[in-house]
């Protein structure tokens, strides 16, 4: 009898947590739906974002290219450095302190995100004109690093560094993690053949560790798409899509919902929410495929993620 | 001594420095920073200023430049790449320590500086954004209620999912459950904010309040608590169980009686750490709590203030004591966050079994 009662609560209880995420997406769509059938502009390429004017005109572009390419600078910044600690870690510092290293590094994740933010926008923001001058300067030709105001605050580029800062460690303890479950005799045998270390990284660690590596950073990159405070803080929330991004522009869309919450009227509010459905959406994938890869291949686990 | 006898001695002397292979000198980093370093002086000096960092980016392409050339002259291309690959994993590592180095020591240096006393003591009722002074006490209040309440409502529903996963789950159910919570991690802040909005507010009518953003926080906790209960479960040794049903105890009194208490540290530290982990969440707070000035120990109604919303309006604000004061809240917040972990610690010490 006990034993019934008992089960089925544990049960009651896994199956909440399918109505939960089934419920964060339903209500969302609910009332993201007045925004859709007021929208005049196009919900997709529309960069305007005047969702409480009347007729409402507002659209995703801008915040889907902000997001998009803020992301994918981060993830250009954080990969190799996240992956070059987590094999420092694991294969080139001395083992008495390679644990405490691995710990320092967490740390990186529990700084909350809203002191990623004062930092970035009061710390690094100030030492960042020498670097987007060089590119400008020096990279200037490609229209990415070109900078035509002079002005290099505010831009999706300190926003991409703060970003790559925090999604380092989720990268990185991952990738970490699967880097310890390469089998010892693969190491071994590969050092006895006589490999240099960094031919043993090579050809026994990095095959054997692509998928786990893989997955890792596209955790990383669902965490960068969905940050907000780092962001918000930063921007400078342009409602345009600018690829130069050393220039103050850019906006993301966990940024705009932060900005405009709290001056968003009824449509305001429900565009918002639809916006914030798409970010759901995308993250949603993202995770869904990251954590796909780690299931195909039992060996290591997810834990921590 | 035959003639064949020193022929063959001189054929193994000759093989055996052809075997050993040509390696550089113990100091070869050494060596090759100081040249890398005169290098660097000689440019820095003929070119126009370059400033430290551009001269520090200069230094270091011309340590690996020397350094791997200097290898692949004297020890050959493999050895050459290797040393590189030393150098710039290296390199990757200490780019990341510096990162961490930076952010803490402005948050400790520039929050101590604004720190005092009166600011765990006091509130922003009636404090200006000009003026100096004013504190985070509503603040703490705010974010200890949310977060307790958060936990309260987590705990119970993370350990029964833990619970079920570990020790019933089988089938699809348990497969699905186990990739949801896994997803469920990925889950951005703002997006539980955004449903705790619709879902509370909009949906059922309530007001905006802490215990709103309490429901958030809950959602964020959720899967990070079954995570960590779900591998305290897992290494609880079969032996136990068996045992304790082998004396006829029903499943569910031993997975109460027995396993719940074997494990209890490591759910313990479990939860301890996912507290840490959500008391810095500042954007579902944005959204189910309006920001508040002055104290509110009402969870259930009226705007509520926390240490991150704190932190957020104090930069809005923009003054320069303004400014100040969220450098403060800042150091305040990573002390919270570290004292929860440092509690974790503590529990995952106390409750460790002994070791033989």
């Amino acid at each position: 009898m006990g034993d019934r009662v008992f089960t089925n609560l544990t049960r009651l209880a896994g199956i909440f947590v399918l109505v939960l995420m089934a419920a964060i997406g339903a209500f969302l769509v609910w009332k993201a739906i007045p925004a859709f059938r007021d929208n005049t502009g196009n919900f997709f390429t529309t960069q305007e974002w005047f969702p409480d004017a009347s007729p409402p005109f507002f659209g995703i572009a801008a915040l889907a290219f902000g997001t998009a390419i803020s992301s994918v600078v981060a993830m250009v910044i954080a990969v190799p450095v996240a992956i070059g600690t987590a094999l420092f870690i694991g294969f080139y510092a001395s083992r008495r302190i390679a644990t405490s290293l691995g710990f320092i590094i967490d740390v990186l994740a529990a700084v909350p995100s809203i002191i990623y933010g004062l930092w970035g926008l009061q710390v690094l923001m100030l030492h960042m004109d020498g670097i987007t001058k060089w590119l400008n300067d020096y990279l200037g030709f490609i229209p990415l690093f070109r900078n035509e105001i002079g002005i290099y605050t505010k831009s999706i580029f300190i926003a991409s560094v703060v970003l790559a800062i925090m999604i380092l460690p989720t990268i990185s303890a991952l990738s970490r993690e699967v880097f310890l479950q390469v089998p010892r005799s693969h190491r071994e045998a590969s050092l006895a053949l006589g490999a240099t270390r960094w031919e043993m990284i090579r050809m026994a660690v990095i095959p054997f560790g692509r998928p786990g590596v893989i997955s890792a950073t596209m955790l990383g990159l669902g965490r960068a798409l969905g940050e907000t405070i780092a962001v918000a803080l930063i921007l400078s929330a342009a409602f345009e899509i600018n690829w130069h991004i050393t220039e103050p522009s850019g906006n993301t869309f966990a940024a705009n919902i932060a900005l405009k919450w709290n001056e968003a009227g009824p449509i305001g509010l429900s565009a918002l929410i639809a916006s914030g459905l798409i970010l759901f959406i995308i993250t949603l994938v993202v995770n869904m495929i990251a954590r796909a890869i780690i299931a195909k291949h039992k060996e290591f686990s997810g834990a921590n993620g | 001594m035959s003639v064949t006898d020193r022929d063959d001695a001189e054929v193994l002397e000759g093989l055996s420095s052809q075997l050993a292979m040509k390696t550089l000198p113990r100091f070869a980093a050494g060596y090759s920073a100081l040249i890398a370093a005169a290098l660097t002086a000689v440019i820095v000096a003929l070119t126009p200023a370059q400033g430290i960092a551009g001269s520090l980016v200069i230094l270091f392409l011309l340590y690996m430049v020397v350094q791997t050339g200097w290898s692949f002259a004297v020890e050959g291309r493999r050895f050459a790449v290797d040393r590189l690959a030393t150098t710039l994993v290296t390199t990757m590592f200490m780019i990341a320590l510096a990162a961490l180095v930076w952010i803490i020591t402005s948050v400790v240096i520039r929050g101590l500086s604004s720190f005092s006393v009166d600011f765990l003591t006091s509130t922003m009722r009636n404090v200006s954004p000009l003026r100096e002074g004013g504190g985070l006490l509503h603040a703490l209040v705010g974010t200890l209620e949310q977060v307790g309440m958060a936990a309260l409502i987590a705990v119970p529903i993370s350990i029964l999912v833990a619970i079920y996963l570990v020790e019933y789950g089988r089938g699809k159910l348990s497969t699905w459950v186990t990739f949801f919570v896994d997803v469920m991690t990925g889950v951005p802040s703002i997006v539980a904010g955004l449903f705790i909005y619709t879902f509370w507010v909009l949906t059922f009518g309530f007001e905006r309040s802490g215990f709103a953003a309490s429901l958030a926080l809950t959602i964020l906790m959720i899967p990070v608590i079954v995570r960590s209960t779900e591998e305290m479960l897992k290494i609880v040794p079969n032996d136990l169980r068996e045992a304790s049903y082998a004396l006829g105890v029903p499943k569910w009194k031993t997975i109460l009686r027995i396993v719940i208490p074997t494990a209890f540290g490591g759910i313990v530290t479990g939860i301890m750490l996912s507290i840490a982990r959500v008391a810095g969440e500042t954007a579902p707070l944005l959204l189910t709590t309006f920001l508040s000035q002055s104290m509110n120990g009402n969870l259930m109604a009226g705007p509520q203030a926390s240490i991150p919303t704190f932190v957020w309006d104090q930069i809005s604000s923009g003054t320069p004591a303004s400014i100040d004061r969220a450098w403060a809240g800042a150091l305040v917040l990573i002390l919270v966050v570290v004292i929860f972990y440092g509690l974790a610690r503590l529990v995952a010490k106390l409750t460790a079994p002994a070791s033989e």
